[in-house]
């Protein structure tokens, strides 16, 4: 490990040397002209999403009208890419210059000081418009005031159904549907061949607690009160964890424990799950022409209890560690990759239904899009803009976000704790064991952020 | 021939040999010595680094506060009530699979062993499922085995009208040592394969021609004769599946009592991103493996010393 960090680091060290020389004005004037000095070579970490992918093959577009700069991708999966980036920039090695990190990092990264505060240079430039990101992607990566990071791409979750099956069966949803209505109509058209409902059940911090913590949300619990306490042992949790159950064993997937995300799409595009309720983005494969289940899917917001809505927020971003040498040219890159001539730029060259959603009010704007995502995009910019990160259950909480805790100790708390429901929900521990167990890491947690 | 005669004859070979030997030993010895020493580096050090990491205090995502802490990762590591269960996980999966794979072993080599038609063909497909990549194998059975809306037991079950069974719900510890078996008896085969090869023919036939049946020569010659070999795929099969980590990451994630030592290792040092206490948790899982391979061998030698002779 020690020996493959070096080599990089040495490679970055001769780059920086050559790099001294030219001046980084130059090259943040972002028109072209500064590519007459040295080259530069900007290294770029990111998650092996579509989106990203598409960033990838566009690229060029971008290198031909910055003669002179590189961008050098490295596309990971999701785990070996956090792993790598903390350990990079937590480590001040300075192998990256821009990174993708997800929300829960932006703040807590901010805070230590390893990104560059981006807003003074993203205020400066009027047309980047930084009031068009979406006000609570915006929050999110917010921390103190300062924009540490700027959305590629963001999301919430909904509710999504078979049209064909549910009114077959004489359900309609209208607005908001409660999850004991869910739970019903899940129960009502549950067959042998399809099940009612599919939902996340894989222990992992992103993977079962994604949806299940806005169930508890809205059942009116919370990880924390706003003294760090942790409430994992409270009514609502068990309430919200023992329906959950409930509506896996009723009407959910056969084999809970081992679908995640891409299982149920999966699921839901073979026909064998008549609903399910996760992330926006889903859509846009759901609806893509290579879809069997294109044109019968019904969208509705995330079902609720005690709150007025209750979908999560994501969003992946492009953040500069403060490692970086290449400071001017990285922030460069970062705008033109988030800027609203990006989107339209992958519209024209890609597809209009491969657009980066959810980051930018003037996405859904654009008419070409609004035609090629008619079915799920009005209800995502619908959702996205109305959550609130700052609370979305019915208490206050400490930190800003929805369906996880900016704090260091949250993704090994959550996945201990999604281990121990899954346990539960496999029918092989009690929910009062499953919950003590897991409040008392969480309390473990807390108790670090107490002042 | 004088007595003169022979202590000079035998004296004359052993003066310059002696002189060859310790002027031709050192400077052999010192064209090794860088070797020796990248050697010892490479094998030892990381090791030492290992223990230093243990006594430090020190979370990547707390890179301020980093500190010598003594044994305090080791008293986190030893209260923390994991180690006992990932032990137990880890005993039972290997035992598991390393008996379930040389049983089964046993008796595809005994198969191979005859001569038929297109043996060669037969014999390489049977070591195929040993040339997948571990995480390839578990992949192949999450999704087209074991899963529950495409995979090909599901479809074998709906056609026979069977229940369908959610293996990793339902029965986690099995799923894994499934896996594990299907990847490791072609392992065991082709050792054993060997060894009924290395079988001396001669014996066989005065077995035939005393009046042993089949089952008889089978018992009586050439599983002792064996012996040998299973000892050699027990040792290598436990210490290859007692490190073992992608069908539990990708089957169990360490539920139902699957968490191996070595997928709690790396949930302390990946999701934990604690480098103090994953490398405690590294040095505690060397002893104990270390522990756990020599008793589990000595009983495991004794059983065989006494059942026979070699």
């Amino acid at each position: 490990m020690r020996t493959s960090r070096l080599m990089p680091g040495a490679g970055a060290l001769v780059a920086v040397v050559a790099l001294a020389a030219c001046s980084s004005g130059a090259v943040s004037s972002g028109s072209g002209s500064g590519g007459s000095g040295t080259p530069v070579t900007l290294n770029l970490a990111t998650v092996n999403n579509g989106q990203m992918k598409d960033m990838e093959k566009l690229k060029g577009e971008y290198e031909k009208s910055h003669p002179g700069v590189t961008v050098n991708f490295q596309v990971m999966e999701e785990g070996d890419l956090r792993a790598a980036v903390t350990a990079d920039v937590a480590s001040h090695a300075g192998q990256y210059d821009i990174v993708t990190i997800g929300a829960y990092e932006t703040p807590q990264w901010g805070a230590n000081g390893w990104l560059v505060d981006l807003t003074p240079d993203l205020k400066a430039d009027a047309s980047y418009d930084v009031n068009d990101i979406l006000p609570p992607v915006r929050d999110v990566n917010t921390y103190d005031g300062k924009l540490y990071a700027v959305p590629f791409y963001g999301e919430s979750s909904f509710l999504m159904y078979r049209k064909d099956v549910l009114s077959k069966a004489g359900i309609t949803f209208s607005g908001t549907p409660t999850w004991q209505e869910v739970a019903a109509a899940a129960k009502k058209v549950d067959s042998p061949g399809m099940s009612g409902i599919c939902m996340r059940g894989k222990p992992g911090w992103g993977d079962l607690f994604g949806p299940l913590t806005t169930v508890i949300e809205t059942f009116g619990g919370s990880w924390y009160d706003k003294d760090w306490n942790a409430t994992v042992n409270t009514p609502e949790w068990k309430q919200a964890v023992t329906f959950y159950k409930q509506l896996l064993d009723d009407s959910g997937e056969a084999d809970p424990v081992s679908y995640s995300f891409n299982e149920c799409l999966t699921a839901v595009k073979e026909g064998k799950a008549a609903m399910w309720a996760d992330a926006t983005v889903a859509a846009s494969m759901l609806e893509a022409a290579d879809s069997p289940v294109k044109g019968k899917m019904g969208y509705v917001p995330m079902p609720v209890v005690k709150t007025k809505q209750s979908g999560w927020l994501w969003s992946w971003n492009l953040a500069i560690p403060s490692s970086t040498k290449k400071k001017a040219a990285a922030i460069d890159f970062v705008k033109w990759a988030t800027s609203k001539d990006y989107i339209k730029l992958v519209g024209q060259k890609i597809g209009w239904s491969n657009v980066p959603p959810g980051s930018r009010t003037s996405t859904y704007e654009i008419p070409e899009y609004k035609q090629a995502a008619a079915a799920y995009a009005p209800l995502t910019l619908d959702v996205m803009s109305s959550v609130n990160p700052k609370q979305p259950g019915l208490n206050p909480q400490p930190w800003v976000g929805i369906q996880y805790v900016s704090i260091p100790e949250f993704q090994d708390v959550g996945n201990q704790c999604a281990q121990l429901i899954a346990d539960y929900i496999a029918g092989r521990s009690s929910v009062d064991d499953a919950l003590s167990k897991c409040q008392a890491i969480a309390q473990k947690a807390g108790d670090a952020h107490k002042k | 021939m004088s007595v003169e005669e022979t202590r000079t004859v035998q004296a004359r070979p052993a003066t310059p040999a002696r002189r060859v030997n310790t002027k031709e030993l050192w400077s052999a010895r010192g064209l090794l010595l860088p070797a020796v020493v990248v050697l010892v580096l490479l094998t030892q050090v990381p090791f030492v680094v290992t223990i230093v990491f243990s006594l430090l205090r020190w979370n990547l995502l707390y890179p301020d506060d980093r500190g010598f802490t003594g044994l305090g990762n080791y008293a986190s590591a030893l209260t923390s009530g994991d180690l006992g269960p990932s032990i137990v996980a880890t005993v039972l999966i290997t035992a598991f699979s390393v008996a379930l794979s040389v049983v089964l072993g046993l008796a595809f080599a005994v198969l191979l062993d005859r001569d038929f038609r297109g043996r060669a063909l037969a014999r390489t497909l049977m070591i195929t499922p040993f040339l997948v990549m571990p995480a390839a194998a578990s992949l192949i059975w999450k999704y087209s085995m074991f899963d529950t809306t495409i995979g090909m037991l599901d479809w074998l079950s709906r056609t026979l009208h069977l229940p369908v069974v959610a293996w990793s719900t339902d029965h986690p510890l099995a799923s894994v040592v499934i896996v594990l078996t299907w990847q490791f008896t072609p392992f065991m085969m082709l050792i054993l394969l060997a060894g009924l090869q290395g079988q001396d023919r001669g014996i066989l036939e005065a077995a035939q021609v005393d009046g042993a049946g089949a089952w008889r020569t089978f018992t009586w010659i050439t599983l002792p004769h064996l012996r040998m070999y299973v000892e050699i795929g027990v040792l290598l099969g436990s210490v290859i599946i007692l490190q073992v980590f992608d069908p539990i990451a990708i089957l169990t994630k360490g539920t139902g009592g699957t968490k191996t030592l070595a997928y709690l290792l790396y949930e302390r040092a990946f999701i934990g991103l604690d480098v103090g206490q994953a490398a405690a948790y590294g040095v505690v899982t060397v002893i104990l493996t270390i522990i756990v391979a020599t008793v589990a061998l000595r009983t495991l030698f004794k059983v065989f010393m006494a059942g026979g002779s070699r």
